[in-house]
């Protein structure tokens, strides 16, 4: 491999990628993504690489191993194109079929096929399941399409053309007045404007500028930027690399969570893989620009993520935050101008340059343009990365791309936002998804978490689960914070023990006004909004646990127990069989009874029970 | 140079010698530079599971920074202990979206199993139970992973199955 020196190389090179890689050729592409990884990808690999051989396929069939395809409920997932047909959650022992049949014979199986819950009916494409008939995937659409670790696959399909376009087009001003004309914004959290940004950061005093790319994904519950990095990472340093240009920035770094190794690997190869071409480095593309990239691994701590205390890690130090009266675009790493955004963020950028500001702000509602990639997790039966355009109303990312609540369950709410977000009832399910109209319901976009929840889901518990994660993860230096939030937990830990008192949600809410007024950084102030919201919203269920000691949703051990309805239980013996301390006991066909000495509410019987007969009393 | 240490009292644990040359290699790969400690940190972990005592000594002396600053680190990021951690780390997510759909109760098991809470280690040093804020796996929580790999979809009775699997094994 050597270096590109031109625009002119770029372009043939390209264009070579481009003739090798014929559209009709046959490809098998298996999602390698973490999530499938947890479902068992290495073993069907091996099981396809195997029967590849035994077939005589090799040199007829590509195998490629990609990034993740987003419907991670259903992996591993194996798509063959040029047709696109679409098998799920496969095994090893489905490989020999799939390569004898559709491989060899181009014949569909029907019954490996995915069958839609509602219509019941088989779908052979992956663009006509409703999970991804909705969604529009521009930031993501790659995603299932290349090898991650192969930049020729990238650049077959125009990657750092958007480079390019920047560097041999476009001034630095051009680039920033680009982004802001497309209305980008960060994707991270505060949805600040991103052109905005970078043009301040131009501005500012210094010679020496730093971009960072923000990949802590500090939310649990939200992995888009995991697997971004993990599947596509050149869009990510094709953005970084523009942005760089732009604000005249020559080092760069990527902050990834160590918990991440695969995303660290990949990104590692992708950069590489960039300097070999010259696309990094010195000189980039014989443009005169010179930008080189570092990764840092996080060591594990929520408030890294907060940018101050990112920068501080990178410096090798403590991560807290400072106040930031004087911003990190002026005085950053080193005391010097730098840019931070989001993975998310920085891989819209090539798309922006590519397709105009126009068209990117053609997407999205007033004030909130483009797409937003959400994880949709929880009780949702489709559970995934969905990317939509801004401004989707909840109900058709929950129910259309979602499938809805599985098991017959009731939606309760929806989380978003990560812990510093807030909870969204049902009344709000028609509300359109944008920064804005999140922040007036007391949520907040966040990365783009979406937790769902069902009836079965305790909104004190839940409220006590994030203050405690918060409680953990504060970094102790401001007085609001750390002694605001652990007063909270604590009158939360009381109410969920069944320990509440009468004034305990006034108390909540006073300490919730001084926590948010007087903490430090960005997690002091916005941690009390899951207890807000789920007080205004639920707040029944925190009389229900503080007047009469009742846990309705069966979840605060303390607060409720097992029975089962002598009516609904035809005497199965199926929850008996169950459970773990022999507490169900009954004669087959006959009603069964809880030993409510020997129950631990593990809730198994209530969770085997199909015919709702274990009731929550 | 062999090493004994003591850990819940009267258990007497072998440790590797340190290992200098590893050592060197990963100060070196970091440019020597105190700017990378926390990967510095993470590696000499990598190799030890957790970090030794002399090993911190032996990276403040190449350094040249002091003891408090690596202790400050070791002791703000969750990624490090500073006891000895078992053959197997089992980190049970405890993300929303798996808490959600009862991880606790996947902690819980997996504490009775091998009779240790939360950030403890078996005395034969073959568990450590830790718990994560998140893996990054959230469609198919519950999930936990043991060392390297990662299981979804668990219930309790998975959860167990899993373990039996590394306490059978030699
Ligand atoms: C406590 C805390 C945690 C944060 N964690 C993250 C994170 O994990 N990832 C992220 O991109 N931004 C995170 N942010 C937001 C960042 O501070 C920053 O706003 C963002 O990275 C800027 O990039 P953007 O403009 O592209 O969103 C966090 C903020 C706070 C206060
Ligand atoms: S919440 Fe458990 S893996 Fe993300």
């Amino acid at each position: 491999m050597s270096k590109l020196q031109s625009q002119k190389n770029y372009e043939v090179l390209r264009e070579q990628f481009k003739k090798e890689r014929d559209p009709e050729r046959l490809v098998v592409s298996l999602c390698a993504g973490s999530g499938c990884g947890a479902s068992g990808t290495k073993e069907v690999m091996k099981a396809l690489e195997k029967e590849v051989l035994k077939n005589g396929l090799k040199g007829k069939v590509e195998i490629k191993a990609t990034g993740c395809h987003g419907f991670c409920e259903q992996g591993p997932i194996v798509v063959i194109y040029p047709e696109g047909i679409f098998y799920p959650k496969v095994k090893p022992e489905d490989i020999p079929e799939i390569v004898a049949k559709t491989i060899v014979n181009g014949e569909v199986i029907e019954n490996k096929l995915y069958k839609d819950p509602l219509s019941k009916k088989r779908i052979s494409k992956g663009k006509d399941i409703p999970f991804y008939r909705q969604q529009l995937r521009i930031v993501f659409g790659n995603n299932g399409l290349i090898d991650p670790n192969n930049i020729d696959d990238y650049i077959s399909m125009d990657g750092y053309s958007a480079l390019v376009k920047a560097l041999f087009t476009m001034s630095p001003e051009e680039v920033i007045s680009a982004i802001k004309e497309s209305g980008l914004r960060g994707r991270g959290g505060g949805g600040f404007p991103t052109g905005i940004k970078w043009e301040t950061c131009r501005k500012a005093h210094g010679d020496i500028r730093y971009v960072m790319c923000n990949a802590d994904e500090g939310d649990p519950g939200a992995y888009m930027d995991r697997s971004l990095l993990e599947g596509n990472s050149h869009s990510v340093l094709e953005g970084m690399i523009i942005g760089a240009y732009a604000i005249g920035s020559n080092q760069g770094f990527v902050y990834v969570r160590n918990e991440y190794p695969l995303a660290v690997k990949n990104l590692g190869i992708g950069i590489k893989q960039a300097e070999e071409y010259g696309l990094l480095g010195k000189n980039i593309l014989g443009s005169g620009f010179d930008f080189t990239v570092k990764i840092s691994r996080g060591g594990g701590a929520f408030v890294c993520g907060e940018s101050t205390a990112l920068m501080r890690s990178l410096e090798g130090k403590v991560g807290r935050p400072r106040a930031k009266y004087v911003h990190t675009v002026d005085k950053g790493y080193r005391e010097s101008p730098s840019a931070l955004n989001n993975v998310e963020t920085w891989a819209n950028v090539p798309i922006i340059i590519n397709n105009g500001p126009e068209w990117y702000a053609s997407l999205g509602t007033e004030k909130s343009k483009g797409t937003k990639v959400f994880s949709l997790v929880g009780k949702v039966r489709n559970t995934g990365l969905v990317e939509v355009p801004m401004g989707t109303s909840l109900r058709t990312i929950i129910y259309d791309i979602g499938g809805g609540i599985p098991k017959k369950k009731k939606f309760k709410a929806v989380q978003t936002g990560g812990p510093s977000g807030g909870c969204i009832p049902e009344d709000f399910l028609d509300l359109p998804v944008d920064y804005e109209r999140l922040a007036e319901v007391g949520s907040i976009m966040g990365s783009g978490g979406m937790i769902v929840m069902d009836q079965d889901n305790c909104m004190v518990d839940l409220a006590r689960y994030f203050v405690d994660f918060l409680k953990n993860e504060s970094c102790g230096q401001c007085t609001p914070c750390r002694e605001g939030i652990t007063q909270m937990s604590e009158i939360l830990t009381d109410i969920c023990e069944g320990n509440g008192k009468e004034g305990d949600i006034e108390l909540l809410e006073e300490l919730a006004t001084m926590i948010k007024r007087f903490s430090l950084c960005g997690l002091g102030k916005t941690a009390p909004n899951s207890v807000l919201t789920t007080i205004l919203y639920f707040r029944e269920e925190y009389e229900a646990h503080i007047r009469d000691k009742k846990c309705p949703a069966g979840v605060c051990k303390a607060l409720f127990h097992y029975e089962v309805d002598e009516e609904l239980c035809n005497g199965c013996h199926l929850c008996a069989l169950k459970c773990p301390q022999e507490a169900v006991t009954g004669e087959k066909k006959e009603p069964h009874h809880i030993d409510q000495d020997k129950c631990i509410k593990c809730s198994i019987c209530y969770e085997a029970c199909k015919f709702d007969a274990i009731l929550i009393k | 140079m062999e090493r004994i240490t003591a850990i819940k009292g009267e258990l007497q644990v072998k440790i590797e010698p340190i290992d200098t040359v590893y050592l060197d290699k990963v100060l070196e790969q970091n440019m020597q530079d105190p700017e990378n400690l926390i990967m510095i940190l993470q590696d000499v972990s990598a190799k030890y599971n957790y970090l030794p005592r002399e090993v911190l000594n032996y990276v403040v002396e190449r350094l040249n920074v002091s003891m408090s600053l690596i202790y400050s680190a070791a002791t703000f990021y969750k990624a490090f202990s500073l006891k000895p951690r078992g053959k197997y780390i089992i980190n049970v997510c405890l993300g929303t979206a798996c808490h959600v759909r009862g991880a606790e109760k996947i902690k819980e098991s997996l504490e009775e199993r091998l009779n240790i809470h939360e950030g403890e280690t078996t005395e034969n040093l073959k568990f450590t139970l830790e718990t994560v804020r998140c893996l990054g796996c959230c469609a198919l929580g519950p999930v936990i992973t043991v060392n390297e790999t990662s299981y979804g979809g668990l219930d309790r009775g998975k959860a167990l199955k899993i373990i039996e699997k590394y306490e059978d094994e030699a």
